[in-house]
């Protein structure tokens, strides 16, 4: 499958977007905020970026608006709930003697467009309530479901799996 | 502030045996990845949120490792999973449910 | 500094869990179960990793667990693709 085809040229927002991701890990690691320490981490960034500019078609998915943030925060506040309901709900099937399991693999439709969208929205099914993101092919994302009720069909499955995280992602990814 | 970093620490240590656990108990390798990475991605959630507390001067590197290990351990564990469907592992069936068929259509997205 | 009862249980419940991951990852059966073993494993092993950096007080830890987590994650998913690619 092509990853990358269905990204568009990333624009130089991209690129400062970039630079400044990377900035601001240098940052954490160095654990200051000295001048010396912030000149390093910009001027990373910048060769970084330069260096890998061709090659972050990835990063045109990222959605440059004021209020991206706003989305980021509160699809990470679902995706913390989510995580901890997934936990409690694997913790009482491990613990239950008779290990209640109805697996079945079902398709979940996606309307986000960008690899980066995909991929994010990928991980937040692997790490919600019984449910692991297998494949992705095209707009369908594989999820294999521990818990499906039979006769499940694309809609419903998209509608319990990942509606709730794809409205979240929408607003800061396309 | 000690006894509630220590309880955050306890809970994580205790969410990442209950992920080693599920990896011994469940039947087949689908349900293990689940339990697996499930557990243990908050195991290290809560754990690093603990040790934060213990030491609050550390948390930028520890905000590092927190993000990595959310962001890769989904990927991995999905690298994984793909991995084995494309082999052509096929999930494991609970046998004899109460009522039905286990479940209709259990290999519709198959190439 | 000393760890309390609280964190030595916790160390204890680490230990575990490393030790029941192995027990997996020895008793396979198949390859993938190995693998997905590994990948537990050394997200539990990251964990005891910054947990030693609790212990001993030493920030150096953690930049041990997070390199250790890097190298991991590269590997699993190499292995990973191995198997992949391995199919008939």
């Amino acid at each position: 499958m092509n990853h990358t085809s269905a990204d568009p040229r990333p624009s130089v927002g991209h690129y400062l977007f970039s630079v400044l991701v990377l900035a601001l890990l240098w940052l954490l690691l160095a654990g200051s905020l000295k001048a010396a320490e912030l000149t390093a981490a910009f001027a990373v960034g910048a060769v970084v970026t330069a260096m890998t500019g061709s090659r972050l078609a990835v990063l045109a998915g990222v959605r440059l608006s004021p209020l991206a943030p706003l989305h980021l925060l509160r699809y990470l506040a679902v995706f913390l709930f989510a995580l901890v309901r997934a936990n409690l709900d694997m913790a009482r099937r491990v613990l239950s003697p008779s290990l209640p399991l109805r697996p079945a693999v079902v398709e979940v439709e996606t309307r986000l467009r960008s690899s980066l969208g995909r991929m994010l929205l990928a991980n937040s099914i692997t790490l919600t309530p019984g449910t692991l993101a297998v494949d992705v092919r095209g707009d369908r994302i594989l999820v294999h479901w521990v818990d499906c009720a039979p006769g499940t069909d694309l809609d419903q499955a998209t509608r319990a799996i990942s509606h709730a995280f794809e409205r979240h992602i929408r607003g800061f990814l396309k | 502030m000690r006894l509630i970093a220590d309880l955050f620490l306890l809970i994580g240590s205790a969410f990442a045996f209950l992920g080693a656990l599920g990896l011994l108990r469940m039947p087949d390798v689908y349900n293990r990845i689940q339990a697996g990475t499930k557990a243990v991605t908050l195991g290290a959630l809560a754990f690093l949120i603990g040790a934060a507390l213990l030491f609050p001067q550390w948390w930028a590197k520890l905000l590092c490792i927190l993000g990595f290990i959310l962001f890769t351990s989904p990927v991995s564990s999905s690298t994984i999973a793909r991995a084995i469907y494309l082999s052509g592992v096929k999930p494991w069936q609970a046998r004899a449910p109460e009522s039905g068929p286990v479940s209709a259509e259990p290999t519709e997205g198959r190439p | 500094m000393t760890p309390n009862l609280l964190e030595t249980l916790a160390a204890i419940l680490l230990g575990a869990a490393l030790l029941i991951a192995l027990v997996r990852f020895v008793l396979g059966p198949t390859a993938p179960d190995r693998v997905v073993a590994a990948d537990t494993l050394t997200v539990i092993t990251t964990i005891a990793i910054a947990g030693l950096a609790l212990v001993l007080a030493s920030p150096v830890y953690l930049d041990v667990a997070l390199v250790f987590g890097v190298l991991a994650f590269v590997g699993v998913v190499a292995i990973a693709r191995a198997i992949e690619g391995g199919r008939s």
